[in-house]
């Protein structure tokens, strides 16, 4: 009989229900929003719209918006926890006691870096990719739109998990890469590790099918005309980002399914003793940590290359030597993970190798930003809310830049690594680059999918408090490194450093404020949404083909493929004269039905995870066998098109004109 | 004009937040924390001949060719420039050139394994456990907890393991951090040219205690630390199996101690205990 409970139970308990005040908060205040939100729908009567206008849509704009939401949900979690961290240490200097306890602590932080990166930055990232990328290329959809809806719900549903962690059973300690052999059972029996491995492995494989997507899609999918030398730059960042995807997310895999070994059949991968090698792990987990942090800011390159053409009103300059930089940049992003760890022993000539590695990938990203700033030099630069984001990034990215240089050379490196200093580099680089830029996009191509425009001055004021919040938050952190101040503590004993800490969390504050500005932005201009109306398709007079359709870009995308002739097509044609199209140009397509399949497979994914972590393997068995069961049905059916015919396009297109 | 006053504000606030402060890295007290400290300056020198121009042209520009000015020149098709691009290759190649021969002689030179010059060195065995350092003095048959008295101006040897988490050992104000990990032992050369006393940290996260896992380096004339490894070669603590297994249990502990070395096999008995079997079938010898 017990045996038959701890099957049906594994080790779910009361005692891994939340104890102290933050987390018990955070426990009934997050099913509480959660049903606030059924509620509505239901008052609304949204569910029928919701369903078949966005969950089981494939149309690659509308899981690109999904994307966007959740990451921006979690951007808002991921700033809480950050208040939080810095909440403590303006306060528990010199003995005094901060407000969380170490625990909470160390799970705040590692629920910070691994929501940052993860489910807002990789997010957005997709999200921008799926809403633009097609369109650039002139292309209907992804190669695999079915794929991607799955993608998303993985996505979706490894961000359900870290969440959940929070309700029940508390998350990792052992920060966002999560080293062992502090992560190993030894050291850490409970499910917060489980938690972290599972979200991540589930969301993993979701990265892993968008990458094959976006790369099947711009090899084979691009519009007639269109050579790999005529795509516009973002879907070459985009290109190149996505086989970053291929190569090295199977190591991420990997690496935790070795790890989810260690912890759930007690093997010894990782561990400290048993012939375990914990030194195996931090080389793995950096094969693809390294990768990653470019996967993440290459996009955001791309953004730049087309904002700051675009209101320069000016030809890109030196389009090639962007994209033999951004092959550079991937190449070389694959050879300098050691950097992560000069300080393991390893000896100097492998630390010089890897420390001289790294510091060649500053040549083609300067390259990059002198490109950028020639863009500018003889253009007709309109600042709009876009182009503060690309000077916030010009600046902080530079910064970012030199301290990375800096942290590049080992014997400096054994003097700052994992101190404050470090914590403001990656800060420096990822905000300024990646978050800067995700800002940029949304502004930009915001019109393109909802027919309005955000407000200007807003999302100005936006960049303002960002890059000022920035400054007030990191600054004092490169001071506070050099000081002695290592990451991730909870305390320190040295009261001279308390007035930093104060400084960075009123920094905080004011990236708050900024992200404060930028949801009141979203908010102004839904209610304006009249006079912020994008009428010709094109408010920014772009240069790329996603400003030739009508805005909300029609779920087609084209009525007629167009023929590609120059790198700024749209550009190009504006110069010329803008042709109609015939009637006899428009020919039928076909396009995806919808499908719950995305959706199945996630929810399915996130309970076989939820069964990995609580020992609940009965769950785990049905879980996989009902996915796999459910994309076996599907693969055997035929009926998954609908068709739209060349005269119901050509009236479309005739009325959307008048 | 508001950039302007935001960055002076800014700039003014920084320096006021540092006036007066004891930086560690900034102001080293050992030969190995100084030579980073000059490489750090040389550096930023480099860095700052591409940072500068960048930022010049970025406020030139912006100002120069906003939408207003009609004045200004404006080339809507001009794109490329081999000239101007071979030069932007071209610098970077330059600095990171001095740079990279820099960074090769420097992992030489400041290579944590390389022992200094100036005698024979003191050797000390470091164990990082939860959350506490121990030193042991093998040399001198003496243990501390916590404390890391040194001599000045006398070389240093440090072997390093954890009997927990992996762990980093530094101390910024003499130099360079290196990881300690069970069952391995790495190594550390640092010096002291002046005395007094400097923090050291792990900087590796390693559960609850981490933050609070400190100890004091202090730095002493030879006459003084010899009177004080001759006291504490005579303490009444010993440090036998019994004690270091109560050590070695998890807890946060701050309090300094001396010990005299009961065992002086200790730290090969710590690094070698993780080797082959597993730690639960471990017999304590």
């Amino acid at each position: 009989m017990n045996e038959l409970i701890s099957f049906l139970v594994g080790r779910l308990s009361p005692d891994y229900l939340p104890k102290d005040p933050v987390t018990i908060g955070a426990a009934i205040g997050m099913p509480l929003a959660a049903l606030g939100l059924v509620v509505l729908v239901t008052y609304l009567r949204r569910w029928r719209w919701l369903w078949d206008n966005w969950l089981t849509s494939l149309d690659a704009k509308k899981i690109g918006v999904m994307y966007i939401v959740v990451a921006i949900v979690m951007l808002l979690r991921g700033v809480a926890d950050a208040a939080m961290l810095r909440l403590q240490t303006a306060i528990a200097a010199n003995g005094a006691e901060g407000p969380f306890s170490s625990d909470t602590f160390q799970q705040v932080f590692t629920a910070h870096g691994t929501i940052m990166i993860f489910f807002v930055a990789m997010g957005l990232m997709f999200g921008l990719i799926n809403v633009v990328m097609p369109l650039m290329i002139g292309a209907r959809d992804m190669a695999f739109p079915l794929m991607n809806s799955i993608s998303l719900w993985l996505f979706v549903a490894g961000m359900i998990l870290v969440n959940v962690a929070l309700v029940f059973g508390g998350f990792s300690n052992g920060g966002w890469l999560g080293y062992p052999p502090l992560t190993e059972l030894e050291y850490n029996p409970g499910p917060g590790v489980d938690y972290w491995i599972w979200s991540l492995q589930i969301a993993g494989i979701g990265s892993l099918l968008s990458g094959i997507n976006f790369v099947v899609t711009i090899l084979k999918h691009r519009a007639p005309g269109m050579t790999l030398m005529k795509m516009p730059i973002f879907p070459w960042s985009v290109l190149v980002t996505s086989v970053l995807i291929m190569l090295a997310f199977p190591i991420l895999t990997v690496t935790l399914a070795l790890l989810g070994l260690d912890r759930a059949m007690g093997m010894h991968f990782f561990t400290s003793d048993g012939g375990g090698n914990p030194m195996l792990y931090i080389n793995l987990i950096w094969a693809w940590g390294h990768p990653e942090v470019y996967i993440l800011v290459m996009p955001a390159f791309g953004i730049y290359s087309e904002v700051v053409a675009t209101f320069a009103k000016k030809k890109l300059f030196g389009y090639r030597t962007m994209v033999w930089a951004l092959m550079a940049i991937m190449f070389l992003s694959f050879v300098v993970w050691q950097h992560h760890f000069f300080t393991m022993g390893a000896g100097a000539n492998v630390n010089a190798f890897f420390g001289i590695m790294t510091m060649v990938i500053a040549i083609p990203t300067g390259v990059k930003i002198f490109n950028w700033l020639f863009t500018m030099y003889r253009g007709r630069i309109d600042f709009k809310a876009p182009m503060f984001w690309f000077l916030a990034f010009v600046f902080t990215f530079t910064l970012g830049g030199v301290t990375g240089v800096l942290m590049a050379v080992p014997a400096l490196d054994f003097q700052v690594h994992n101190t404050m200093f470090l914590v403001a580099h990656f800060h420096n680089t990822i905000i300024g680059g990646v978050v800067f830029g995700f800002f940029a996009a949304i502004t930009y191509w915001f019109p393109k999918i909802f027919g309005f425009k955000l407000h200007d001055g807003l999302g100005r004021w936006s960049a303002v408090l960002w890059q000022i919040g920035f400054l007030l938050a990191f600054m004092p952190l490169y001071i506070l490194g050099l000081m002695g101040a290592v990451r991730r503590i909870d305390s320190y004993s040295d009261p001279s450093w308390q007035p930093l800490f104060i400084t960075s969390g009123i920094g905080v504050l004011v990236i708050v404020g900024g992200i404060g500005l930028f949801v009141l932005q979203l908010l102004y201009s839904v209610w304006k949404r009249k006079e912020l109306k994008d009428t010709t398709g094109d408010p920014w007079d772009g240069r790329t083909l996603e400003w030739s359709v009508p805005s909300p870009a029609p779920h087609y995308n084209f009525a007629v493929t167009p023929i590609v002739t120059h790198r700024d097509e749209w550009w190009h044609r504006k110069q010329k004269g803008v042709k109609t199209p015939a009637k006899s140009d428009y020919v039928d397509i076909w396009l995806p039905k919808n499908s719950a399949l995305g959706l199945t497979v996630g929810a399915l994914a996130g309970l076989f995870g939820f069964g990995i972590i609580w020992h609940l393997w009965w769950l785990v068995l049905i879980a996989a066998i009902l996915a796999i069961a459910v994309i076996v049905r599907r693969t055997l059916s035929d009926d998954n098109d609908y068709h739209i015919s060349a005269n119901e396009l050509y009236h479309e297109a005739v009325r959307a004109r008048s | 004009m508001f950039p302007v006053v935001v960055a002076v504000g800014l700039v003014g606030l920084f320096a006021f937040l540092v006036q007066g402060k004891q930086i560690d890295v900034l102001q080293p007290a050992g030969d190995v924390a100084a030579q980073q400290y000059s490489l750090l300056m040389f550096a930023l020198f480099l860095s700052s001949l591409v940072v500068v121009p960048v930022f010049t042209l970025l406020v030139f520009f912006s100002i120069r060719y906003r939408a207003g000015n009609k004045k200004a020149t404006y080339k809507p098709e001009w794109g490329e420039n081999k000239w101007l691009e071979g030069l932007w290759w071209g610098i970077p190649i330059l600095i990171i050139g001095i740079l990279g021969v820099i960074t090769y002689q420097t992992s030489h030179s400041l290579d944590p394994y390389k022992p200094l010059v100036g005698g024979k060195a003191l050797e000390v065995q470091v164990v990082a456990l939860r959350w506490k350092w121990l030193f042991i003095y093998p040399d001198q048959r003496i243990a501390t907890l916590n404390q890391l008295p040194i001599p000045v101006d006398k070389p240093v040897h440090f072997t390093m393991t954890s009997d927990a988490p992996m762990n980093a050992f530094w101390i910024p104000s003499l130099g360079s951090q290196v990881y300690a990990m069970s069952g391995m032992a790495s190594q550390l050369n640092l010096n002291a040219t002046k005395t007094g006393e400097y923090t050291g940290y792990t900087t590796n996260i390693n559960g609850e205690g981490y933050a609070k896992m400190t100890f004091k380096t202090k730095v002493m004339g030879q006459a003084e630390f010899e009177r004080w490894a001759d006291s504490a070669a005579k303490s009444q603590d010993s440090l036998t199996m019994e004690t270091y297994h109560t050590l070695a249990e998890p807890a946060s502990d701050q309090t300094e101690r001396t010990y005299r070395l009961a065992n002086k096999k200790l730290f090969e008995y710590i690094t070698e205990k993780y080797d082959g079997h597993s730690m639960h079938s471990e017999s304590s010898s």
